[in-house]
């Protein structure tokens, strides 16, 4: 059997409690690990691409137990591609966070694995149980991390984070409890089959346990009326754990995309399509929202929570209209707005760094140090969150825009998304305007205890290199993952890769 | 007995939400630990109500109770114990750092904490 896709999970759940354990008291040797895991990830992942690139799904069964009973890891382009996504940024969030965060509170780097290790179990599982057991393990990672450092307004935003969480863990379990009492199955390719199966009398438990869920991935998605948690916590969490953050909430549409063209997709007879009719608009106010909360924000890092809502906003209506061609694009802007996120998050601190007690609070301040340097990484990053050209932002809502173009009511949501650039780009220039040009023409400087160093440059340049690069790649990024749109909607594939076995998939 | 279960189930999810809405960290933690006991019996009793019957194998059984939810009531307990426990934690830090134990931000005086 294929071992390697058990590698992106197996690989942070030993290097963690090595961590914890052996190389506590030594903080060389913990970044040491830490930084080489996340480049074997990175390493590993790749090569996960390259085996799911030809088409073909790899189901490995845990324990050798078969599917439907054992528990399953499946390894198709879209799961391999949002894994190689997470390595990278991790990669690069790790690196910035050497530059001092990572020991402002104990035991940052085992956290960082396990909730990587999280992440990488949630995209790559492909039994409905697992998944929740996987979205805990990322959670409580990311708890610990939220508090990393402490502080009175941290804590509190870190308690509505988790009590928020746990209300929609218990959600989570309500809807497989229901999902399995229909079904009697918890692998998903399993209920997808068992769903076409399913009596009229019993079609009102399993579509309730479908929407449940629905609920409960909009919570991680951040998606309106579940939205609130987001911009407080983002906000309010140290600021590589925020960029960390940025993946999270594509883990939620992850799953959305998962289970809603797997299970509830065009083949599950009276159940068919179950989110569409909520998706959308939900993903509409989304992203108004989101917009209008960038014009209002007070901070940088609060601004940059709000893009992120508006983002997943867009990302969801590509989404939500499930077409082929939407949902490529969706998930070419799903890759561009986590490393612009992310990048702006570590942006957002080397601002207020330097800025002392002005902190990144939109006010004039005298100039700090480095100022045009961090200026400058500031216009990339915004360029490409706004959706500017000439990055991947911009290509990315074109493709949007042009997926959407056969849509019924498609002139409403080419309105709403164009309108709402506007809104994001009136917000960030405000923003850069107040903190680097009307800064730099203030008298005198601030005066902030810091010790420039390279390494934080080093991973936000990385980040922003990686935009440049899916940028410039754009063309045969699109070829494979318009390939992974097309996956996506014949989940017979899927199917007969868990239950049969078969791994050469015919699209 | 379906009539208990269920009841059970309604009156302390109902309670559970009761208490999350409530202004202050105390009573939070009780809501969350009463919504995951409901969450507890709904998974139980979603493998079928039956009484007298084995989940593995018996040499008299003439019927056997599903197990699978068992398996995965034992694993919601212990993730919803483990999940408590930190919210405890995070709540009474959250109350000696910010000496309100409410759970709103806004709440907060003066003392405002480092970035």
């Amino acid at each position: 059997m294929n071992h390697w896709v058990l590698l992106p999970v197996l690989l942070p759940a030993l290097i963690a409690p090595l961590i914890v354990i052996a190389t506590r008291f030594d903080i060389v040797l913990t970044r040491v690990f830490s930084v080489l895991s996340l480049v074997l990830l990175v390493i590993i992942s790749a090569i996960l691409v390259g085996q799911a690139f030809d088409g073909s799904i790899t189901s490995y069964e845990l324990g050798n137990w078969a599917a439907p009973f054992g528990i399953v890891l499946v390894l198709d382009r879209l799961s391999a591609i949002l894994v190689l996504l997470t390595s990278v940024v991790g990669l690069f969030v790790l690196l910035y966070a050497l530059n001092g965060w990572d020991r402002r509170g104990q035991h940052f780097h085992a956290l960082y694995q396990f909730q990587l290790m999280g992440i990488n179990g949630a995209f790559l599982t492909g039994d409905l149980f697992n998944l929740f057991v996987f979205f805990e393990v990322l959670l409580i990672a990311s708890y610990g991390l939220m508090v990393h450092g402490g502080g009175a307004l941290r804590v509190k935003a870190g308690v509505q984070y988790v009590v928020a969480n746990i209300v929609g863990a218990g959600l989570f379990l309500f809807a497989v409890g229901l999902i399995y009492g229909v079904t009697g199955t918890l692998n998903m390719a399993d209920i997808a089959m068992a769903v076409k199966e399913i009596p009229a009398s019993d079609q009102a438990l399993l579509q309730t346990g479908g929407l449940l869920l629905l609920i409960v991935f909009a919570m991680k998605a951040a998606l309106v009326p579940v939205q609130f948690w987001l911009p407080g916590t983002y906000t309010n969490a140290p600021a590589p754990v925020a960029a960390l953050f940025a993946v999270m909430t594509k883990v939620g549409a992850y799953a959305i995309i998962r289970v809603f063209t797997l299970i509830f997709g065009g083949e599950a007879g009276e159940s068919s399509w179950l989110a569409a009719p909520w998706l959308l608009p939900s993903a509409m106010v989304t992203l108004a929202i989101g917009a209008i909360g960038v014009l209002a924000a007070r901070s940088l890092g609060q601004m940059v929570s709000f893009a992120v809502v508006a983002s997943m906003g867009t990302l969801l209506i590509a989404v939500g209209v499930f077409s082929p061609s939407a949902m490529a694009a969706a998930l070419y802007y799903m890759l561009h707005s986590t490393l612009a996120a992310a990048a702006l998050f570590l942006i957002a601190d080397l601002v207020t760094e330097r800025r002392a007690r002005h902190a990144d609070i939109l006010s004039v301040a005298p100039r700090f140090m480095q100022a045009g340097l961090v200026s400058a990484l500031f216009f990339i990053a915004a360029i490409a969150m706004v959706g500017m050209p000439p990055l991947s932002g911009f290509v990315g809502k074109l493709l949007i825009l042009d997926g959407l173009r056969a849509e019924p009511g498609a002139m409403w949501i080419w309105a709403l998304i164009l309108v709402s650039s506007l809104l994001l780009i009136v917000g960030f220039s405000r923003a850069g305007s107040i903190l680097f040009w009307k800064s730099a023409a203030q008298e005198g400087r601030v005066l902030a205890r810091l010790r420039p160093r390279a390494v934080p440059f080093v991973a936000t340049g990385g980040l922003l290199a990686s935009i440049v690069l899916l940028t410039v790649f754009a063309g045969p990024v699109m070829v494979f993952l318009e390939a992974t749109a097309l996956q996506i909607f014949n989940p017979g594939d899927y199917q007969s890769a868990v239950l049969l076995g078969e791994s050469g998939g015919t699209h | 007995m379906e009539f208990l279960v269920s009841s059970a189930v309604g009156v302390m999810a109902a309670s559970g939400i009761y208490l999350i809405l409530r202004a202050r960290t105390f009573s939070v933690v009780l809501g969350l630990t009463m919504l995951s006991y409901a969450v507890n019996v709904f998974l139980f009793s979603m493998g079928r109500l039956a009484v007298n019957r084995p989940a593995v194998i018996a040499e008299q059984a003439l019927g056997y109770s599903d197990p699978l939810p068992q398996a995965l009531v034992l694993t919601a307990i212990v993730i919803g114990f483990g999940m408590t426990a930190v919210v405890v934690v995070m709540a009474l830090r959250a109350y000696l750092e910010s000496d309100t134990d409410h759970v709103d931000i806004q709440v907060i005086p003066q003392k405002r904490g480092e970035q």
